[in-house]
């Protein structure tokens, strides 16, 4: 810019007058145009729109059958009147993850119970963190006699809406909220990870392993902890690399730190992180892909992610430390139709009552040796006799003891 | 006289043409575009609790769609509201909740400091530009990241012991209103609203009848010009930012004292700084436009929510409906340019 102004030398007088000229062409190209290249730019855009919406809509299909006019709660063609609803995080109900697993449970339900969508059961998705409250506001409004928080991030807002609506129940999925008329569903993410770091050790050639969290908080390091201590528990020698993405959405970041991890030679690789994890499977598919003979692994987390891992015969993926959230919700739901909702209690599902589990689908690679070990160890935490830390403290204790 | 009419001709018209296109789309796929905009509507202004969270959402709109527009007015693209709004929550926070002071202190300091910070974030990319030329768009874009990771840390590390979230801030330092909450059924909505458009008087106020906003739009308009005529260019695109980033930054405020009372460490922008660039241009980057074209996308963030409930339209057609909306509000330079055709034509 400098170089220009001083090219121009007679200064902003002459400038203004190269300025009057360029605007008057601009007028004149204007003219020309004809009216019908309007309607052409317009069509563009509107069928852009079409398009776009297409891609939106195509994928969902379950989504959209939801019938389109405005149904209450009083409507209920059903065998009950009790309806039920949840309220996502951001992640939405199509995130191969427990919002997923959520939507799932709660449509078996409603299946169970001959409710459709909208009739029933139905669910609200938030687009961001601004959006919980209003969200499980409306639906308290609707009616519905029991609102489901998917995921601790909506800790604030179930509490919140929880105090304001005391005749309302709710429920809120992976965290705790204390309020007589919140039922608090966790799992025992260390104890199911724990496995899975046991079926790692048992399938290690290197002995290194990694694990790829989402973001570091109290929930994921349940994950990391349980992993590193079944995994020393096999054989103490064994290293683990833990490293976050920084959230649960950027595939690309958990891809290059597999592409690291691979590289460092470690051979299985745990991911805790939500939709990035898609990035741990896409690293593992392409090396794969490139060299079938190559020894990688993915464990999957939350559901069961044997499809997440399929690459031509082969498939990626050694398990998945599977979370039976949507049995929870479908548990919750008939407790609160039959009236014995578990208001002001924890809901834990641990390894003893199922709720979670290792999937062994794959069954090339969870060879029957892994699946005893693992039954194995499952049997000493049912009873009690190993006690797996939660915490990074209680893993260096753990560890110490071993 | 013509051009003022103009500037209110355009918004509502591109306003109107996205209602329209996103009704043509709802209806290409078998919904009623007519109960779909009911539901919107009603989600928006249903009763006084939607009321009051269409105005909460509405209030860091105001705040972020005057910072764009005043940096726009001086000539400069502040996509770093977004960073802005972010070290502006965290430093309300943090005051909200490690100094202990009366009401009458501790809101005050609350909301200097988070303005400060906003300025702050404003200033470095201003003195890159000012000083080495260097594009602000970039600069403020990874501005934006280095706001949103390093509070995330902060957050983790320091405000806490490696929890998600912070505590709430004190009730001296809270915007949140009980009888405004009452009045509107639990609303969230907050005393924040009157700071908003005392902020968008301030903004008119410097722009139209002070010597800097004079200045302001004169580097605006034409850099080499302003020079010329005296005045430091490289101090107004300072200011500029300065100002931009303090209105950015109390957008955060609103959010870190008002609508949530504390910070969570975040897996992503909260877009009300993007959101604020369609609001500026919307507003035709006026202080008064931008007021009224905050309160749309308020309306039209909290009743599309209400959209898939209600009418039963999926929550990806209603993402395209307001992207459409703001698609067109975005376009209004063609507008403008078909409005003008077509006088020209009846001549």
């Amino acid at each position: 810019m400098e170089a220009i102004s001083k090219k121009q030398g007679g200064g902003a007088l002459e400038y203004s007058v190269i300025n009057r000229c360029r605007k008057q062409k601009i007028k004149e190209g204007a003219i020309i145009l004809k009216s019908r290249k309007l309607i052409l730019i317009l069509t563009i855009f509107i069928s852009f729109g079409l398009v776009l919406a297409a891609c939106g809509g195509s994928n969902n299909e379950d989504k959209s059958s939801g019938g389109n006019d405005g149904k209450k709660t009083e409507e209920n063609e059903g065998s009950t009147d009790y309806s039920v609803a949840m309220v996502t995080d951001e992640g939405g109900v199509d995130d191969k993850s427990f919002n997923q697993s959520s939507w799932e449970g709660l449509q078996a339900w409603g299946e169970e119970h001959g409710l459709s969508k909208g009739n029933g059961y139905d669910y609200a998705q938030s687009n961001d963190e601004s959006d919980y409250l209003p969200n499980l506001t409306r639906l308290t409004r609707d009616g519905y006699n029991l609102i489901f928080g998917v995921g601790y991030l909506l800790e604030d807002a179930i509490s919140k809406v929880a105090e304001q609506n005391p005749d309302t129940n709710f429920s809120i999925v992976d965290t705790v909220v204390e309020a007589p008329n919140v039922a608090s569903i966790t799992f025992a993410e260390n104890e199911g990870s724990f496995l899975a770091g046991v079926a790692a050790a048992k399938k290690t050639k290197t002995n290194k392993l990694g694990f790829v969290g989402g973001m570091d908080s109290d929930l994921i390091t349940k994950f990391e902890v349980g992993f590193v201590a079944g995994a020393k528990s096999v054989n103490p020698d064994i290293e683990v690399d833990i490293q976050y993405v920084g959230d649960f959405s950027s595939a690309d970041d958990a891809k290059l730190i597999a592409t690291r991890m691979y590289g460092d030679d470690r051979d299985i690789i745990y991911h805790a992180a939500g939709a990035a994890g898609n990035g741990v499977f896409n690293q593992a598919k392409d090396m794969k892909k490139n060299d079938p003979n190559n020894e990688i692994w993915v464990i999957g987390v939350d559901r069961d992610q044997h499809e997440e891992g399929k690459i031509g015969e082969d498939n990626v993926t050694l398990t998945s430390m599977v979370k039976r959230v949507d049995v929870s919700v479908q548990e919750v739901s008939n407790l609160g139709l039959n009236g014995d909702f578990p208001g002001g209690e924890i809901l834990e599902f641990a390894l003893k009552d199922d709720g979670v589990y290792l999937a062994d689908t794959n069954e090339e690679a969870y060879t029957e040796e892994i699946a005893s070990a693992v039954d194995e160890w499952k049997e000493k935490i049912i009873n009690e006799e190993v006690d797996v830390p939660q915490t990074r403290k209680d893993l260096e204790e753990f560890e110490k003891s071993l | 006289m013509e051009n003022k009419w103009f500037n209110i001709l355009v918004p509502i018209i591109s306003v109107l043409i996205g209602l329209f296109a996103g009704a043509l789309i709802m209806l290409f796929f078998g919904y009623n575009p007519i109960q779909g905009y009911i539901a919107l509507f009603k989600g928006a202004f249903g009763d006084l609790y939607f009321f009051g969270e269409t105005i909460r959402q509405t209030t860091p709109y105001i705040f972020t769609g005057l910072a764009v527009a005043f940096a726009f007015r001086a000539g400069l693209f502040n996509i770093g509201a977004e960073g802005q709004v972010i070290v502006g929550w965290l430093a309300a926070v943090w005051v909200g909740t490690t100094i202990d002071a009366p009401m009458y202190i501790h809101l005050p300091l609350a909301l200097l400091v988070a303005a400060i910070a906003g300025a702050l974030w404003g200033f470095i990319p201003g003195l890159l530009k000012a000083g080495l030329g260097v594009h602000e768009v970039i600069i403020t874009i990874m501005l934006n990241y280095i706001a949103l990771y390093s509070s995330n840390a902060i957050i983790r590390s320091i405000l806490t012991e490696n929890a998600d979230k912070t505590d709430m801030v004190a009730p001296t330092a809270s915007l949140a209103s009980e009888w405004l909450a009452n009045t509107t059924y639990f609303s969230r909505m907050h005393y924040g609203i009157f700071i908003a458009i005392l902020a968008a008087v301030a903004m008119w106020f410097i722009i139209e009848r002070t010597k800097l906003g004079f200045e302001l739009k004169s580097v605006g308009y034409n850099k080499h010009a302003s020079k010329y005529a005296g005045m430091s260019v490289k101090r107004n695109i300072i200011l500029a930012m300065v100002i931009s980033g303090l209105f950015a930054g109390l957008a955060g405020s609103m959010e870190g004292l008002g609508t949530y009372g504390n910070m969570t460490a975040s897996s992503g922008f909260s877009n009300i700084g993007f959101d604020g660039i369609a609001v500026a241009l919307l507003g035709a980057n006026n202080a008064f436009g931008v007021v009224l074209a905050a309160f749309l996308f308020g309306a039209l963030k909290v009743g599309a929510l209400n959209m898939p409930t209600q009418a039963g339209v999926p929550n990806e057609l209603v993402d395209i409906i307001i992207a459409l909306i703001i698609f067109f509000v975005a376009s209004s330079y063609l507008i403008r340019w078909i409005i003008l055709r077509f006088k020209r034509e009846g001549k």
